[in-house]
């Protein structure tokens, strides 16, 4: 089975090389193995980002709808499917239709396997680091490392720290990280062997004015903004940005002494010192933006080369190149849960970048060797909760998945759990875009829920909400995922439903968007009706069981699958590349 | 359980706000070389001005005049408010002979949220947290020379989290 596949990747990953296709003239030359990539430049930076913490491999379903509306309509990172794929010049079929998208994937996904994993990562990354020898080479990480599954929330990210020391992460900046507290990071901080950038946390006033711990107290400044690297002869400054949304997107408990933001004007001062004092030769913004904010921010600041960019999951094969003040500035994204790694060769010159190659390789974990050491840590870090979590407490009805702006089955399932073990009208579901693929038949253990749930607030509740509550709600969640200034969105997609359905207008204005709320059985939602909500990861502090076992209890009772159809319309984006039916 | 007293909390953000207060004080008390009917006039409470309900009406309130947009007034405001209560704005300006500062929020129940004189010789730059009701444009008036200049910027506001 497994020669089987590793011919079949082989024969299909002709067009891996081609997926990172700025270079055409790499190709040709190329067969000798798939990750043998033609020497470019004089320095590679090797990328992850929002890995959630999966050491292992993993299937991972690319989004069907993924709408990107007013000027990011039909622009990457807003397309899927064959519009995706003739963008890219992608060949369906292929091992790289697999893995950078949703096209068949119940069919391709048996055939090409599981991606990912961090003793995967660490093979590949090894092996592109030695083939351009010493000091010529950086691993940067853009954050969501620490997060994802049982075992990192079992650890506060502890587990992480540990396998990003072994993967050899030089520096990374952070979103999930700031959930586990202020102490937790701080902890994790003071074993990990690499930097923690962010230009943008600062102490909030009460803060400095209680004289909490900084790096830099005279601005605030709670970390290191930025780090000079010398790699091959050249000096290139790496900037941190972490997700500016932190204390709205998450309880703000966890982070009460800081304050975030994008700070534009701040970056701009950064980079212009760089590029002036210390003469760098190049400036690169490792983001957790998001891909659509840092395409906003590479307009309006200048002097940056390059943003690797993370957050929004986007496996985007090339860089977008943007124009701003100062020239250009090419942005990537480099997908999720590691199936992908970013390699960013450079050809430095004195205080420039004279060009640039850019590939997204996918990670497919049958054409690595695992590495062993790192096989080890992963193996002696799961096994205290190895038996416990491994138990099967059920199966996948059929394929289970997150990602999608609007409803993904694994959220259905989960709002079905809620409404049945909760027992109200309507459930609701955070639209995160972490969380694994399950094959149709494939068991369900506790480590695979953990794996779709694992927060640091995973409390579940039961409110009382009026129908104009829950439209408000709805249209809130709404806006920050369809706003038209990019500046305005958090990322994350849109809040699940269960119990009830609704029409949506992405491209209209916040209080337009939703209508035709109606509740299962075809009743109009009633503006000044109270309805029993069902609900977990709320900002607000809750006391109800931990979801994942509101899940497993109702994955245990053995109750028939719902298959509803999501109950979501869609209108006013009929010719929109970014969906192919509502997944 | 908390085992921090609310009091403390309270205190502590009295102690806080009346340092801003004393701050503000000092600006006042810089000696003014103003011309002595025109600190008076200053000197009068706005009334009208913090009874408006629309930008153009408070602005016309407050000083008589519409404002210019220009790029020398800076506005340091969030994209997204972290707390919509205390949302904090700052405003700089290269702009000369600066005598007066002012905030409005353009969908605020009161549009005018403060104004602050700028004695002669005091360096132009206002610091302070408002509430907002929900996104809103925040808008930052100069009064320069005689002239009226502005900054815009919308701050939005939301419920936060994932919905779920």
């Amino acid at each position: 089975m497994m020669k089987i596949r590793r011919r079949e990747l082989l024969k299909a990953s002709a067009a891996i090389a081609l997926a990172g296709s700025l270079p055409r003239l790499a190709r040709g030359a190329d067969t000798s193995g798939v990750y043998d990539l033609e020497r470019f430049g004089n320095a590679r930076i090797l990328h992850t980002t929002d890995t959630h913490a999966q050491l292992r491999p993993v299937f991972f379903r690319e989004p069907s709808v993924n709408l990107g509306v007013g000027a990011m309509a039909g622009q990457p990172p807003h397309l899927v499917g064959k519009a995706f794929l003739d963008r890219f010049g992608i060949r369906p079929d292929s091992a790289d239709a697999y893995a950078f998208t949703c096209v068949e994937f119940e069919k391709a996904a048996p055939r090409f396997g599981k991606l990912g994993g961090f003793a995967h990562l660490k093979t590949l990354i090894d092996k592109l680091r030695a083939d351009v020898g010493e000091k010529r080479s950086l691993l940067l990480d853009g954050g969501d490392l620490w997060q994802g599954t049982g075992l990192s929330n079992a650890m506060r990210g502890a587990d992480m720290v540990e396998a990003a020391n072994l993967l050899g992460i030089e520096a990374m900046t952070g979103h999930w990280e700031f959930t586990y507290g202020e102490q937790a990071l701080r902890d994790n901080l003071a074993r990990f062997k690499g930097e923690f950038l962010a230009q943008n946390v600062f102490l909030t006033e009460e803060a400095a004015f209680n004289d909490a711990k900084a790096f830099d107290p005279a601005s605030g400044r709670v970390f290191k903004p930025s780090v000079i690297k010398e790699i091959g002869g050249h000096r290139i400054a790496v900037i941190g940005q972490a997700f500016p949304y932190v204390p709205i997107a998450h309880p703000k408990r966890f982070t009460p002494d800081w304050t975030f933001g994008i700070r534009d004007e701040e970056l701009q001062k950064l980079v212009d010192g760089h590029r002036s004092n210390d003469k760098v030769d190049a400036v690169i913004l490792l983001s957790h933006n998001g891909m659509d904010v840092d395409l906003k921010l590479a307009s309006r600041v200048s002097g940056i080369d390059v943003i690797l960019g993370g957050h929004t999951h986007d496996a985007v094969p090339q860089p977008i190149s943007v124009q701003n003040a100062g020239g250009v500035t090419l942005v990537t994204n480099a997908g999720s849960n590691g199936k992908f790694l970013g390699v960013l060769d450079l050809d430095l010159g004195k205080g420039k970048v004279a060009n640039v190659r850019y590939r997204l390789l996918p990670v497919f974990a049958e054409l690595l060797k695992p590495d062993p050491a790192m096989q080890a840590l992963i193996d002696k870090m799961r096994e205290p909760h190895a038996t416990e979590w491994s138990e099967k407490i059920g199966a996948a009805d059929r394929l289970l998945y997150r990602r999608g702006n609007f409803s993904g089955t694994v959220d259905q399932l989960i709002c079905d759990a809620l409404l049945s073990e909760l027992d109200t009208e309507i459930a609701l579901s955070p639209g995160f875009r972490w969380g694994l693929t399950a094959l149709a038949g494939q068991p369900l253990t506790m480590d695979d829920l953990l794996s779709e749930t694992a927060i640091t607030y995973p409390e579940t509740y039961v409110a009382t909400m009026t129908g104009g509550q829950i439209k408000d709600v709805l249209e809130d969640v709404c806006d920050n995922l369809f706003n038209a200034d990019p500046y305005h969105q958090q990322g994350g997609d849109m809040v699940r439903v269960g119990g009830l359905a609704y029409t949506c207008s992405p491209a209209e204005p916040i209080g337009k968007r939703i209508s035709e709320l109606k509740l299962a059985h075809g009743k109009h939602l009633e503006a000044h009706k109270h309805y029993k909500v069902a609900g977990w990861a709320s900002v607000n502090e809750q006391q109800g069981a931990p979801v994942w076992d509101v899940v497993a209890k109702h994955l245990r009772a053995g109750r028939p699958p719902n298959r509803d159809a999501p109950g979501v319309t869609l209108k006013g984006v009929e010719d929109n590349p970014g969906i192919t039916g509502l997944g | 359980m908390s085992i921090m007293s609310p009091e403390f909390f309270a205190n502590r953000r009295l102690v806080l706000k009346g340092i801003g207060v004393a701050a503000l004080v000092g600006f006042g008390v810089i000696p003014l070389d103003v011309p002595q009917a025109l600190a008076a006039a200053n000197d009068k409470y706005p009334e009208e001005a913090f009874k408006q309900k629309t930008e153009a009406e408070a602005i016309k309130a407050l000083y008589g005049k519409t404002p210019e947009a220009s790029d020398k007034v800076k506005m340091d405001a969030p994209e997204i408010a972290e707390n919509g209560a205390v949302v904090p704005i700052a405003v700089t300006t290269t702009l000369a002979d600066v005598t007066s500062i002012s905030f409005l929020v353009s969908e605020n129940p009161i549009t005018l949220v403060a104004s602050y004189r700028i004695p002669a010789g005091t360096l132009p730059a206002v610091g302070n947290r408002i509430k907002m009701a929900k996104t809103s444009n925040v808008i930052v008036l100069v009064e320069a020379g005689g002239k009226l200049y502005s900054a815009t910027k919308e701050v939005k506001v939301t419920v936060g989290g994932c919905g779920g």
